[in-house]
């Protein structure tokens, strides 16, 4: 159809992208005196080695999407929230607790209410700097990186004392491990790959029709692309702004729910690992398409992924892999100037796409 | 002052310029000679622009040369052009508006950019200029304190000091008032003494009284082209749009019965903190255009944007069918059945980044026609958005091109389909024209006699005489927040207005 060449030469850009971060990466690993093609090698070939290495990736995309589904929904209603690992701790923090209150109950009702809690929680801690930004023009950049701090300290205080688990003799902060009926159940023996992807999937549908099919969503885009015609239309900017501040916020608290009851049973330090940010990175690769977010975490799952085997296998830092995260994160901001302008689409399309200019001329 | 050539001919020959989905300059060639007045004239979305910018090495041309003196040139960015002097004043002024007028110029000026800024260079430069050409400016005052009038005359003593000897001034006279206008008319004759000037403008009276030669573009081509006072405005009017142009005009007795919208003593804030209306008062009866005329900046904006519940009441009362409205929300304003066509179309009436079919329904995403259970129906929207385009001929690609990509005439027609589709009781229209070419505003005034006929009332507010005069019923005059007086059509007259434009009252006379 008519965007078919936009399509096209948006993931030409992208791809473009990523080989140009990967090129910066390799002077990177030269000047660290790592090896470029085994390091890569490692980094790409590794998830597809076996069955149980591509379940690894599957299960990092599963907090990746979630918290991009998020960030696609603030960003696009114009308001940037960098809050998403706090929120995420908040969510992790909900749902511990609900889990131990919900023992005994058949998992059908224990799983939805630690998930429910968490989007709670997350929503709630979101909708603080919403409602700064809206009601008192508080920038959301400080505010929500603000409250990523208190959320990390609220949180090393919770498996301290609160949550602490009474039976550990180790004396390493952490809760107790999850009762039975409120861990997600596991796709395959012997695989990390857990039930989490389920409502991953389910919220990628969920946030494409809000965005796009919705007369929220559409109040929320037209918001977000330009407040001031919103408010001429009728539009209440400073409630949308907030409603989608706590969507983004429930969708971290949800991410931290799913890693706590699918991976880790417990909630200890460091539980986050930095989705919050990566999330960002995701719904930004992803063009805050919610669609787009699937691929665009796959991705980014086989980078974090090669963490553990960069470590393990060669002498490069596995550090180096988040350098490789920052420098795309870099040249996709700086692409979408590209992305987006209308001059190079057209030069674009007369290049590969010249039949369509054909039948516009002679339609005209 | 730097020394940089005299500029005898600027010389464009056979320029192409493609653009998505349009071919923006068709194979145009134009000569300017020494001490010359060129007037590019056409409509909107005609390319006078794009030539423009290629000339000022904003974009490169696809095909075709520019020549300067006989010697061809490529200019890759602003800077060439800069040094090979020619300069341009954009449309929308490019000064920073928490700066003074020297650190302005100073901007522009790369001598004096030393360890510290070199102002003492740049005042004397700035001095030189406009005492050579007479171009008054305070070189202390900050930006965002001067009159439009007078940050354009910054713009030309920047471009100047930068020894630009050839100018090109890009509608230079759609934010001016009548006066200031005139004012820069005589200024530029003057400087065309000493410099070759183009000049774009679709205002022909303009071009009638400045230019030597007249070019016109149509759809990217060179349609025309001869001396200027060889032609009446009629001709290059009817040349321009190609076609004879025929002025809108209401005929009809004035109307009779209750108002339908009446202010009573209004007092609303500007930005800046004082009084923009004071006690202003005003009615309008139904199928009624009550024009307001007055210098723009009077209270006008904020008129609009308190009637719309865009703004702040103080006090006094606005009643809409006997109902107060006066600090509503925007939401319960327009569910009353008010219509308002925005002085900032670009970024107010529409969003620019999303597409035609989406600002169709900025206001009515939630009408049961568009939406049910708050799920949008795509299918009906687009039938609408298709009827809409046929109906006001809102030319464009298809309707998911971004609404801000159009012209600016095209941008009113989508905002003029969806204000009066929507079927409203009362319209508020600022400025409505400004800036449009004729063919779009005889399309938009018939489309509001249409609706007067309807038996719509309409608060019309301009700051062209003669647009108030052909369409209103009555004309009523703002002028510092208050409104000096209201005449019936029969009644006002050019001079009359202008006087009471002027803050002078009919009792003062």
């Amino acid at each position: 159809m008519m965007s078919n060449y936009k399509l096209v030469y948006r993931i030409t850009v992208i791809t473009a992208a990523v080989f140009i971060a990967l090129l910066v990466g390799a002077a990177i690993i030269i000047a660290v005196g790592g090896d470029v093609f085994e390091t890569y090698w490692i980094i790409l070939s590794m998830p597809f080695k076996n069955f149980r290495s591509l379940c690894e990736v599957f299960t990092r995309m599963i907090p990746l999407m979630i918290i991009a589904l998020g960030i696609c929904v603030s960003s696009r209603c114009g308001i940037n929230n960098i809050g998403a690992e706090g929120q995420m701790h908040m969510g992790v923090i909900a749902a511990c607790a609900v889990a131990f209150a919900v023992q005994g109950l058949p998992r059908i009702i224990a799983i939805p209410a630690c998930i429910l809690a968490a989007a709670l929680a997350g929503g709630a801690y979101g909708f603080i700097p919403g409602f700064l930004k809206a009601k008192l023009e508080v920038s959301e950049l400080l505010s929500t990186v603000m409250l990523n701090y208190a959320a990390s300290l609220f949180y090393n205080f919770c498996i301290r004392v609160p949550l602490r688990d009474p039976n550990d003799a180790t004396g390493t902060p952490m809760s107790a491990r999850l009762p039975d009926n409120t861990i997600l159940t596991k796709f395959f023996r012997g695989t990390s790959f857990h039930g989490g992807i389920i409502l991953a999937l389910i919220l990628v549908v969920v946030i494409y029709i809000l965005l796009f099919r919705t007369t929220w969503g559409y109040k929320m885009r037209a918001a977000g692309a330009s407040a001031r015609a919103a408010r001429y239309g009728g539009i209440n900017v400073p409630m949308y702004l907030i409603i989608a501040m706590c969507i983004s916020g429930a969708c971290a608290g949800m991410a931290g729910a799913t890693e706590l009851m699918g991976v880790q049973t417990r909630a200890m330090e460091n539980i986050t690992s930095g989705y919050g940010f990566s999330g960002i990175v995701v719904a930004l690769f992803a063009s805050l398409h919610p669609i787009a977010v699937i691929p665009a975490a796959f991705f980014f799952g086989i980078l974090l992924y090669s963490q553990v085997n960069l470590q393990i296998l060669t002498s490069v830092p596995p550090n180096l892999v988040q350098t490789i995260q920052g420098v795309i994160i870099l040249i996709i901001v700086s692409l979408q100037m590209i992305i987006n302008n209308p001059y190079s689409q057209e030069r674009f399309r007369r290049r590969f796409f010249s039949n369509q200019i054909k039948d516009i001329k002679e339609a005209k | 002052m730097a020394e940089i050539k005299e500029i005898k001919e600027l010389r464009v020959e056979h320029i192409t310029k493609r653009f998505p989905g349009v071919l923006a300059s068709d194979d145009i060639s134009l000569r300017v000679g020494e001490h010359e007045i060129l007037a590019l004239v056409g409509e909107n979305g005609a390319g006078k622009t794009t030539l423009m910018n290629m000339i000022m090495g904003l974009y490169q041309p696809d095909e075709g040369s520019i020549f300067i003196n006989g010697e061809q040139v490529k200019f890759k960015s602003p800077n060439d052009a800069f040094s090979a002097g020619i300069g341009m004043v954009h449309q929308q002024y490019m000064l920073v508006p928490n700066m003074t007028v020297l650190e302005n110029v100073a901007l522009g000026l790369k001598e004096s950019w030393k360890t510290v800024v070199d102002l003492k260079m740049v005042r004397e430069r700035v001095n030189q200029v406009s005492e050579h050409y007479g171009l008054a400016v305070d070189p202390d005052a900050f930006i965002w304190q001067l009159s439009v009038g007078e940050q354009q005359r910054v713009e030309l003593v920047k471009t100047l000091c930068q020894g630009a000897r050839f100018l090109i001034l890009d509608e230079p006279t759609s934010a001016l008032t009548p006066q200031e206008t005139d004012e820069l008319i005589v200024l530029l004759k003057r400087m065309s003494k000493e410099l070759s000037i183009i000049f774009i403008s679709h205002k022909l009276n303009e071009v009638k009284a400045l230019s030597d030669k007249v070019s016109i573009l149509r759809h990217g081509r060179v349609v025309f082209e001869g001396n200027t006072s060889d032609y009446t405005p009629k001709q290059i009017a009817a040349l321009m749009t190609g076609h004879e142009v025929e002025t809108t005009e209401n005929t009809n007795a004035p109307v009779e019965g209750e108002p339908i919208f009446r202010i009573t003593d209004l007092c609303v804030k500007s930005d800046r903190d004082f009084y923009a209306l004071d006690h202003f008062n005003l009615d309008v009866r139904a199928g009624e255009i009550v024009g307001l005329a007055g210098v723009s900046g009077n209270g006008q904006k904020e008129l609009a944007e308190a009637i719309n519940g865009l703004r702040k009441v103080d006090s006094g009362k606005i009643e809409f069918f006997g109902k107060e409205i006066q600090n509503k929300t925007p939401a319960e304003v327009i569910a009353l059945g008010m219509g308002y066509i925005p002085e900032e179309r670009n970024i107010e009436g529409i969003v620019p980044s999303m597409s035609i079919k989406e600002n169709m329904i900025l206001k009515d995403s939630e009408s049961e026609h568009f939406s049910r259970n708050h799920l949008l129906n795509h299918k009906v929207i687009e039938e609408y958005t298709d009827r809409m385009r046929d109906e006001f001929d809102i030319r464009s690609p298809n309707m998911f091109v971004a609404a801000g990509s159009l012209s600016g005439g095209n941008i009113q027609k989508v905002i003029l389909a969806r204000e009066i589709d929507r079927k409203p009781k009362f319209l508020v229209c600022v400025y409505p024209i400004r800036g449009l070419d004729m063919g779009a505003a005889e399309f938009i005034h018939k489309q509001l006699l249409a609706l007067r006929e309807r038996g719509v009332g309409i608060l019309l507010i301009s700051e062209e005489l003669e647009e108030i005069m052909n369409l209103s019923d009555r004309i009523a005059v703002i002028f510092k927040g208050k409104n000096q007086s209201v005449l019936a059509r029969n009644e006002a007259n050019t001079s009359k207005l202008g006087i009471l434009m002027a803050g002078v009252g009919e009792d003062d006379e």
